[in-house]
């Protein structure tokens, strides 16, 4: 699980690199603090208004009902009535508290609302199976970390208000702190469970460099061709740095870096086509660094 | 891309790399096509083709990353393959979307096979409570004002040192009518599924306090156990106990019992490192706390109705050791055969 993605390639320090269970190594990054207590603060909002929204329509279902069976003179059936929206009220409550989480975090989508709206998901850390168990700790977990220290202010005698305060925001935050602890942002139900929150990566596949230039090829330009030498001047590196560039397409860069290349390498050539001169380079380039790559020699960047 | 356009294509590109992407796109579109249907939660919407493809296309594609690493030098694609490789292993290795075969698994054996790795834990915690039920019993013979600090008072109501027999023996009566009983079985359950969930989670911190939670709770018993055998009703507050008590004790110890696995496997990881040990600890006992609460369902519907309907000791007892042995009977022999098997 160790990152061995190389310092330079690295977005940010919260790339890791993940092993999937066919051996393949994928980079990873691990959410970040912020998107983590956004999504939070998203689901426990979203939280609230279930448990809201369902404390007032049993109200008024109540209410309602009630008058119903006391205009029928029928007392007892009122109390029953009452008494089983009573216990749906309260089993509706324990499971907006402790199922809410479990649901969403199980679905296919490994992530509730918050996650989803944060771009995060939940994962295994050790690149394997997200098992239902250890969603299921992750989440057994969040009960200490985020409800307790409330349950307990409130629970504390008017006496004793300051104290419980006190000590329910230290608990409150020794928890809410210990994603600041540790490398991979860890909560204490993440450890517990062997999980990790991670980014939920999204990607288009952009046009193959080689077949675009084509079109561009074909409309009467001077062909730039570049001799073995002028192409070891680069390496890897530049040659992706290159590939953003001609990506971006945009007229100042592309006149900088042609100029660039063009010094270094000793051509006068290319002034006023710089597009198709360094489309051409690329594409030399890459032949060449690809070809050495197939007999195994990789030039990392110009200073290898 | 259709056939034609494909060799087309193909034959454009200039570079070998690019030809290798050309040749495979289409498998890579088609997964990114099903793994983004499965993302915004269309699964209904996926035909069964797919959904057999998916696993198929993942490692085709996860194929083509790890072939594009060696050859290819065009930094979007290789990015493009890590990205939709990492997206198809959330959903290939994402959680079993189907509840309902974890739970047949997880009843069948799964749940069983916890409890029992979970032996050691389950003994200590054992002699834990028993050990705070005798606390309770002896702090409270004495010195009777200990009561008051070891039963919460809104459980102890008339049950107080110095109550008369008869109102005693009154709080153990079956009450007359079955109204509100059902709230009360709901309230119970949410209550103690609530302190369960608390005496797991607290094992976090070594298992100090989960030990800490279960004396307090049986300490208290022990002084309600002291009241009424002072009074010559200890048979009858047993059998009363013991209608929901075999269950929710139960419960409870298993409760303090996976806290109390999991603080272990943080002080003592063994081989594993800290990390991997606490996860898998973690991942045993979550099955147990499932468990558990299933247990308080069945105990506080125990306790809301059969205690309250059945009025005589003996039948209370009658049930409260079935229900010892049900739990007894489940929890050691089902699931042997698959045992080894537990991850």
């Amino acid at each position: 699980m160790n990152t061995s993605v190389p310092e330079r390639l690295r977005r940010s320090p919260r790339d890791r690199e993940l092993i999937t269970p066919e051996g393949i190594a994928l980079p990873i990054t691990v959410a970040s603090k912020g998107a983590r207590a956004g999504a939070l603060f998203m689901d426990l909002g979203f939280i609230t208004v279930l448990q809201i929204v369902t404390t007032i329509t049993l109200a008024s279902i109540a209410f309602g009902g009630l008058a119903q069976f006391f205009e029928a003179g029928d007392k007892a059936g009122g109390i029953g009535a009452l008494e089983f929206l009573f216990v749906l009220w309260i089993i509706a409550m324990f499971l907006f508290r402790n199922a809410y989480f479990l649901f969403f975090e199980l679905g296919p989508r490994g992530a509730t609302p918050g996650k989803r709206l944060a771009g995060i998901r939940v994962a295994a850390r050790d690149g394997g199976r997200l098992s239902v168990e250890m969603v299921i700790a992750r989440n057994l977990l969040r009960d200490i970390e985020l409800f307790l220290p409330f349950v307990f202010i409130a629970s504390a005698g008017e006496e004793d208000a300051g104290a419980a305060i006190l000590a329910g925001a230290a608990w409150f935050l020794i928890f809410a702190l210990f994603p600041f602890w540790n490398r991979d942002r860890l909560r204490a139900g993440d450890i517990v469970a062997g999980s990790w929150v991670v980014e939920q990566p999204k990607r288009k596949l952009e046009a193959a460099m080689s077949a675009t230039q084509q079109q561009g090829a074909e409309s009467a330009m001077p062909a730039f061709r570049f001799s073995d030498d002028e192409l070891d001047v680069y390496g890897e590196y530049e040659l992706q740095t290159l590939e953003r560039v001609l990506r971006e397409d945009r007229d100042e860069s592309l006149v900088k870096v042609q100029q660039t290349i063009a010094g270094k390498i000793g051509r006068s050539d290319g002034e006023g086509e710089e597009r198709a001169f360094l489309d051409a380079y690329y594409n030399q380039l890459r032949a060449r660094l690809e070809a050495r790559m197939r007999m195994g020699e990789r030039k990392a960047d110009k200073f290898a | 891309m259709s056939a034609h356009d494909k060799t087309a294509a193909i034959e454009a590109a200039a570079l070998r790399s690019d030809r290798f992407r050309f040749e495979r796109e289409a498998d890579w579109k088609r997964l990114e096509a099903i793994v983004a249907r499965m993302d915004k939660g269309q699964l209904r919407r996926l035909s069964d083709e797919d959904v057999q493809a998916l696993p198929v296309l993942y490692r085709t594609v996860a194929s083509s990353l790890s072939v594009a690493r060696e050859i290819s030098l065009d930094a979007a694609t290789l990015a493009y393959l890590e990205s939709l490789v990492q997206r198809a292993w959330f959903v290939v290795y994402g959680p079993r979307s189907s509840l309902g075969s974890w739970l047949r698994g997880f009843l069948g054996g799964g749940l069983s096979r916890s409890v029992r790795a979970l032996w050691l834990d389950v003994l200590i915690a054992l002699a834990v409570m028993v050990a705070g039920a005798a606390a309770g019993w002896l702090l409270v013979a004495g010195d009777p004002d200990w009561y008051g600090s070891l039963v919460p008072g809104g459980l102890a109501d008339s049950r107080v040192p110095g109550a008369s027999r008869e109102t005693l023996q009154q709080t153990l009566e079956a009450a007359d009518g079955s109204t509100g009983l059902s709230a009360f079985a709901a309230y119970l359950f949410s209550n103690n599924a609530q302190v369960s969930i608390l005496a797991f989670a607290l094992g976090f911190a070594f298992g100090v306090p989960t030990l800490m939670l279960l004396v307090q709770n049986t300490a208290g018993l022990g002084a309600m156990l002291w009241l009424f055998s002072g009074q010559g009703l200890l048979l009858e507050f047993v059998a009363w106990l013991s209608v929901h008590g075999t269950t929710e004790l139960f419960a409870i110890l298993l409760a303090g019992a996976s806290g109390l696995h999991v603080g272990r496997a943080m002080a003592f990881p063994g081989e594993l490192g800290v990390l991997e040990a606490t996860a898998a600890a973690g991942r045993r006992a979550a099955q147990v706390m499932t468990g558990v609460v299933l247990m308080l369902v069945v105990a506080a519907l125990l306790e809301g109705f059969a205690r309250q309907l059945v009025g005589d000791s003996v039948g209370r007892l009658v049930i409260g050791l079935f229900m010892l042995a049900l739990w007894l009977a489940y929890f050691l022999a089902l699931g042997r055969h698959g045992e080894g098997a537990d991850k």
